[in-house]
């Protein structure tokens, strides 16, 4: 029991150096880990609490995303049936309750209606699920219904692609080490250290960028647009800078070209008058569309439109070929440079919104640091004393155990990329007042049974045999505590929780096995006929 | 050098003896810190009602009466005031306005802080928070949930581990221990955040510790000592983990002490309600869920029948020798 065969002593000593190793880039200045290999990079994270920066929580509406969907496949379907050969005439598409109903006008065509929109509903994920349920009533009413799967993978890419467009939108405001990573089914968390100022970055992030250039409706009577009334095929926008006084205008529905067929966009100042604006560059698809409409529609005004807000609504002086356009608005040379941002780094599929908002600064962070360092050295010094007082020899072998368990826990936690948090230096010094626990249980194991009058080898060996089940027994549940915050926590709790099952997972290996082993080499070397104890 | 022992050899307190006082004393506060929770209510933080709070760290303490009606005046909504402990920094929490400009927010805090700085000179602003209803009202649901859950999972595992008895017991001194730590936050006002749900569970981390320790002896006495009287058994079985129980409550009340005094003021709620749960949760291991056991009506049957092993015969006479 007390003899360790040679591999293990190598085995246990091994394990233990390799957790203080990783420790080590963690107490050395940035700059200088740089230039060390990767696999020496082990640092651990410092939690927004710590280095001050903001934590955003990003929603979307999964309803927008359904509507948008339910639009689209409207389109669709009145595209197949009326220009497809035979053409199905049918009644207006109803979009009530989320589904998409109508009438089919010759009910002999209502089968070959449905052989024809089959095709269009099919393709949710990997398991063929249909997007939609197809079903006829009444012999001549067909009902789209969405399917959960379809509205499930429809969200799910709306927010795969909104991550990324997200993510190269905080790339480009130049800021370090900004993590953003989905959460749930719809949100998204944007962590950005060091930024002490996040308005910048959730109006970058507000703008869902989708960038339309319509037609203005010339024909439209003014004394109706501004009742908000449109002619047909015409829609009323809000134009909040309209020269006219009238804060709306009135465009033609049809899209001329939309932000998707932007190559770049950049923030530039117009030639009359030194404004900020945002020049724009069009594919050659888009291009093209532009030279065509602005051929066909010289000296009449299109409108530029952000996020369903007319920005300006200039005349047509020439056609624009070369593929570039210039947008302006009563622009700041920060919200031009915002836009272009945006517009470059590709329209959001879905509008985000902040839910929660969580900036700490770089002053309180130093401070937390300081006061978390200041109390983990206290806390240790007071055990360590008391660990001494109470069982001299031992008690300096558990106090060394303790001093590892630190190291190898910062070790662990750089392996793991884990991240210290506020709680986590709580969780931390708690684990130094908890690790001594397992040393405790030996020791006042190993008294019993001195008392009960054992010999010196026998009774430490007793000692740790029984202390362990116990040992084990009570870490198992304090795990399953530690498991569940890590499960259900969110922010404070998880950063709790990974100290917390990092710091038990170690101090039964560094409480139990290292310090038998110190006791043991002891023993044999020593062959006291008394413990101290 | 003689070594330090807070508790005594052969140290043979009546735990059990006393079990009905404890018992009526322990009900009596428990249903006390429910009432406290039901009439007082909670002081919640952001995390858990929604709402903004902007922590202002003033040059000197300044008069909360004063700073409140200043805040008043620039009409953003219902403002509440809270020393951090240390009195120069206050937290000061809004609700978050209505609109649906996302830039709302921003404007709020921008306007409270320029207010106070006018007529604070010196006063700096280093965190705050932000929370929507939404948000917070799942914060507070997960929170719930995994103390739940926490407790549940330790009383299961109790149970297959052990008797039925461990498992009930575990689960009620637990329940006790969290109920209470609820009732001082109510009494105190002390802000309830996520830290202090992360406190909370931590707590029963400890308290389980604790209870497994004295249960695992119990259980260990049950073999070892088959025809022993239950009440005399659970009697010596605490006493002898009595060392430890008490030695690593010193431990980690050093520890947290430690915290209390120079981990900084975010962490002073923290700190204060896991010395609480501490000092809790080690009363209802001692006094509670053993003594439970024998309301419970734990027999020593069932260990031997299900242990399969026999007792090792030269631990039985153990207990004996000088």
């Amino acid at each position: 029991m007390l003899t360790f065969p040679r591999w293990k002593i190598t085995l246990i000593l091994l394990t233990l150096g390799i957790g203080i190793l990783c420790a080590i880039p963690s107490f050395v200045p940035e700059r200088i880990t740089q230039t060390w290999p990767k696999a020496l990079q082990t640092r651990v994270n410092l939690g927004l609490d710590l280095s001050g920066g903001s934590h955003l929580l990003l929603e979307a509406s999964t309803d927008d995303v359904t509507t948008a969907r339910l639009t689209n496949m409207e389109d669709q379907i009145r595209t197949e049936l009326r220009r497809g050969d035979p053409r199905i005439a049918i009644g207006d598409i109803s979009r009530r309750d989320g589904k998409l109903s109508f009438m089919v006008r010759n009910p002999a065509q209502v089968d070959a209606a449905v052989e024809r929109i089959r095709p269009l509903t099919q393709g949710a994920g990997m398991t063929g699920q249909r997007d939609f349920d197809v079903t006829v009533v009444d012999s001549s009413t067909i009902i789209l219904s969405p399917t959960e799967a379809g509205i499930n993978a429809s969200v799910n890419s709306a927010m795969e692609v909104a991550t990324e467009v997200i993510r190269k939108r905080i790339d480009e405001l130049g800021t370090r080490e900004p993590s953003i990573v989905r959460q749930g089914d719809n949100r998204i968390v944007v962590q950005v250290p060091g930024l002490q100022n996040p308005k910048a970055l959730k109006d970058l992030l507000g703008q869902t960028a989708k960038l339309e250039f319509k037609l203005v409706d010339y024909t439209a009577n003014p004394a109706e647009v501004a009742q908000r009334r449109a002619p047909v095929g015409s829609e009323v926008l809000p134009y909040p800078t309209n020269p006219s006084g009238v804060p709306y205008i009135a465009v033609k529905r049809q899209v001329m070209v939309s932000g998707d067929e932007l190559t770049d966009a950049t923030q530039v100042y117009e030639q009359q008058g030194n404004l900020p604006a945002v020049s724009i560059r069009f594919n050659s698809s888009g291009g093209r569309k532009f030279g065509k409409v602005t051929s066909e529609n010289v000296d009449r005004p299109f409108a530029i439109i952000l996020d369903g807000v007319v920005l300006s609504a200039p005349n047509i002086n020439e056609p624009i070929l070369g593929g570039t356009a210039q947008i302006s608005g009563s622009f700041t040379v920060e919200s031009a440079n915002q836009l272009a941002i945006a517009l470059r780094s590709g329209k959001l599929p879905v509008a985000l919104k902040v839910v929660e908002e969580r900036t700490v600064g770089p002053q309180l962070g130093a401070d937390s640091i300081r006061a978390g360092i200041i109390a983990s050295v206290v806390a240790a010094s007071a055990v360590a004393v008391f660990m001494f007082l109470s069982y001299g020899r031992f008690g300096m072998y558990a106090n060394l155990a303790v001093v590892i368990n630190i190291l190898v826990i910062l070790g662990v936690m750089g392996i793991l990329n884990a991240t210290l948090t506020l709680p986590g230096i709580a969780g931390f010094v708690l684990t130094i007042g908890t690790a001594v626990d397992a040393n405790v249980l030996i020791y006042e194991r190993i008294r019993e049974e001195r008392r009960r009058g054992r010999g010196v080898v026998q009774a430490v060996e007793f000692g740790y045999k029984e202390a362990t089940r116990t040992i084990f027994e009570a870490n198992v549940t304090h795990a399953i505590a530690g498991g569940i915050m890590l499960a259900l926590g969110s922010g404070p709790v998880k950063g709790f929780a990974i100290v917390l099952l990092i710091g038990i997972a170690t101090s039964v290996f560094t409480a139990v096995t290292f310090t038998r082993l110190v006791v043991a080499t002891w023993l044999r070397r020593a062959r006291p006929s008394e413990l101290h104890i | 050098m003689k070594l330090l022992k807070l508790v005594p050899d052969n140290t043979n307190i009546g735990f059990v003896r006393v079990r009905h006082i404890a018992f009526a004393l322990t009900l009596l506060l428990t249903i006390l810190a429910v009432a406290a929770v039901g009439v007082r209510g909670l002081n919640m933080g952001v995390d858990f009602v929604g709402g903004l709070m902007v922590e202002a760290k003033f040059a000197s303490p300044p008069p909360l009466d004063k700073v409140r009606t200043d805040i008043d005046a620039m009409n953003v909504g219902e403002v509440s005031l809270q020393q951090f402990g240390d009195p120069r920094t206050v937290s000061i929490r809004l609700p978050l306005p209505e609109s649906k400009d996302d830039g709302a927010t921003d404007k709020l805090v921008r306007q409270v802080q320029s207010g106070v700085e006018a007529k604070y000179p010196g006063v700096t602003f280093s965190r705050y928070d932000a929370v929507s209803g939404k948000v917070s009202g799942e914060l507070i649901q997960n929170g719930i949930l995994a103390v739940l859950l926490a407790i549940v999972g330790i009383a299961i595992f109790s149970w297959f581990r052990y008797e039925w008895q461990f498992g009930v017991s575990t689960f009620v001194a637990i329940l006790h221990d969290v109920l209470m730590t609820l009732g001082f936050f109510a009494i105190t006002r002390m802000e309830f955040d996520l830290n202090i749900v992360a406190a909370v569970l931590t707590i029963v981390g400890y308290s389980i510790n604790d209870k497994m320790v004295i249960d695992d002896r119990i259980r260990e006495n049950m073999r070892k000592y088959r025809k022993m009287d239950m009440k005399a058994l659970i009697d010596l079985s605490v006493n002898e983990t009595l060392p430890r129980t008490v030695m690593t409550s010193v431990t980690v009340m050093l520890a947290l002490g430690a915290l209390l005094l120079f981990g900084g003021h975010v962490l002073r709620g923290f700190s204060a309600a896991m010395m609480l749960g501490i000092i809790i949760g080690t009363y209802s291991s001692v006094y509670v869920s053993s003594s439970l056991l024998i309301t419970l009506g734990l027999k020593p049957e069932p260990a031997e029948r299900r242990s399969g092993t026999p007792a090792k015969a030269e631990r039985v006479g153990d207990g004996a020798r000088p």
